[in-house]
């Protein structure tokens, strides 16, 4: 507990500045990272997926964006809630985990792809799909301390 | 996991809605767009929620270079020998602003004939139609001012068709556009000579596209044949005075084309009187004033105004006299 609080002082010292918070500071941290996942046929024709860095991306490819986290405390830190907006010139990937949970009105609510819907062009409601998704969440209840992990969602460049 | 709060709250949805359906583009999101990733996560602190952001992670969205090219004729352009215009579109289907390099080919396998081409225009004024002297000449190697992404061009291929073509010869002109930056197999890359700073990327067109459009020569001769008969005052055919004559005049027009603004016209002979009302075309009465049907009678005799008439078909007029 006494961590949390140190931590609590910390980031109200933080707010009062404009330094940005270090990993240092944080019970647990995160750090983001994207590859480009190409698809090639090798010399036998068969379909090859690699993982390469983003040199050169362009509509219609297919990124991978990942979310590390790492509880680098001796606490355990609960209800662990990573939010990942999706920028705007990407759409969540239409083969994305179908219970990833994600939100398609910008946060405000949350749930399977599924369980959501969005106005159509005539006025009505229609069943979201990959395009509608604004933002993906995952929920821990608990990460262990020294516990690391990594929380990725593919998407493609609208 | 954690059961997600769900609400179907259809005003903010449909708020949502409206922001994120954005119009599809061809070309997808522009060149040199930034995709910024940033997540962020909360978790239980002892004091309350405790909000951590990830690092962003950016990169950069390269030029694909991409084209298609499409003819505007609605068909064969009918054509003499002379010049023609050849309409084309150019779309960029990229996704950053390109220029093209655009190649007139007038030797194309097949042709009955080949054009001399004499030069590519752009739609300067956007009218679809080629102005002469308004629409802008591409000069040689012909090449276009960037186009935007998701942008088309009209141009303009300007031939010459030779002397001695026969009627219903068929001639093609092909139009190709070639990427300025460069073109290749998909996937080929130009490192840092994307627009927007990044790397240009041939897609899936090549980045060239080729067109093409075709000319028929349509030489159309009109024949007029002149035919007629007599009926006298007792019943027969003698040419005396009180005898009426039927005149017919045959419009054959032969050949692939059209003529347009065809007029007939005719003099009653020496000594004889137009018989008023007897005008006709195509057996249906014509009003002898000069009014809104396409016959008319005055002092030089009768004139019939066919307008355009297509190669194959012919009109009949007719027109009676009496002899005096």
């Amino acid at each position: 507990m006494r961590i949390f609080l140190i931590f609590f002082i910390s980031l109200l010292a933080t707010a009062a500045g404009t330094a940005p918070l270090s990993a240092q500071d944080q019970a647990i941290s995160l750090s983001g990272s994207v590859m480009h996942e190409m698809v090639s046929v090798d010399a036998s024709g068969k379909e090859v997926t690699e993982l390469v860095e983003p040199n050169t991306i362009v509509p219609g490819d297919r990124l991978i964006f990942g979310t590390d986290y790492n509880n680098g405390s001796d606490e355990a830190v609960d209800n662990f809630v990573v939010t990942n907006p999706l920028p705007p010139a990407v759409r969540l990937a239409p083969d994305a985990d179908t219970t990833l949970i994600v939100s398609v009105d910008g946060g405000k609510s949350f749930g399977t792809l599924s369980q959501l819907s969005v106005m159509a062009e005539d006025g009505g409601s229609r069943p979201a799909d990959q395009a509608d998704v604004t933002h993906v969440r995952w929920t821990l209840p608990s990460v262990a301390p020294g516990e690391s992990g990594r929380l990725e969602y593919p998407a493609i460049i609208r | 996991m954690t059961k997600a709060p769900f609400r179907l709250a259809l005003a903010p949805l449909a708020i949502a809605a409206a922001l994120i359906t954005t119009p599809a583009h061809a070309g997808g999101v522009k060149a040199g767009t930034l995709i910024e990733n940033t997540a962020s996560a909360t978790y239980d602190g002892g004091a309350g929620p405790v909000t951590i952001p990830s690092n962003t992670i950016t990169v950069k969205v390269d030029e694909l270079l991409d084209v298609t090219v499409t003819s505007r004729d609605s068909g064969p352009v009918s054509a003499a020998p002379g010049s023609a215009v050849l309409t084309f579109e150019l779309t960029n289907t990229g996704n950053g602003p390109e220029a093209y390099t655009l190649t007139a080919n007038p030797a194309v396998a097949g042709n009955d004939f080949d054009t001399t081409v004499n030069g590519i225009a752009v739609d300067t004024n956007g009218n679809g139609v080629y102005d002469p002297g308004v629409d802008q000449m591409l000069t040689g190697p012909a090449t276009t001012a960037a186009i935007a992404a998701d942008a088309s061009l009209t141009v303009f291929v300007l031939v010459t068709i030779p002397g001695g073509v026969a009627d219903g010869d068929q001639s093609d002109v092909s139009l190709l556009a070639e990427a300025v930056t460069g073109t290749g197999a998909p996937g080929t890359a130009f490192a840092g000579q994307g627009a927007g700073g990044g790397n240009a990327i041939v897609g899936s067109t090549g980045a060239n596209a080729t067109a093409t459009g075709s000319l028929s020569v349509g030489i159309t001769d009109v024949d007029l044949i002149k035919s007629a008969t007599v009926r006298d005052p007792f019943g027969g055919t003698g040419i005396v005075p009180g005898a009426t004559i039927t005149y017919a005049i045959r419009a054959e027009v032969r050949g692939s084309g059209s003529v347009s603004d065809l007029v007939v016209t005719d003099a009653a002979p020496a000594d004889t009187t137009y018989v008023a009302g007897s005008l006709k075309l195509d057996g249906a009465t014509l009003t002898d004033a000069a009014d809104a049907d396409a016959g008319r009678f005055g002092t030089s005799g009768i004139s019939v105004d066919l307008g355009t008439v297509s190669g194959g078909s012919s009109r009949t007029v007719t027109f009676q006299v009496t002899i005096d």
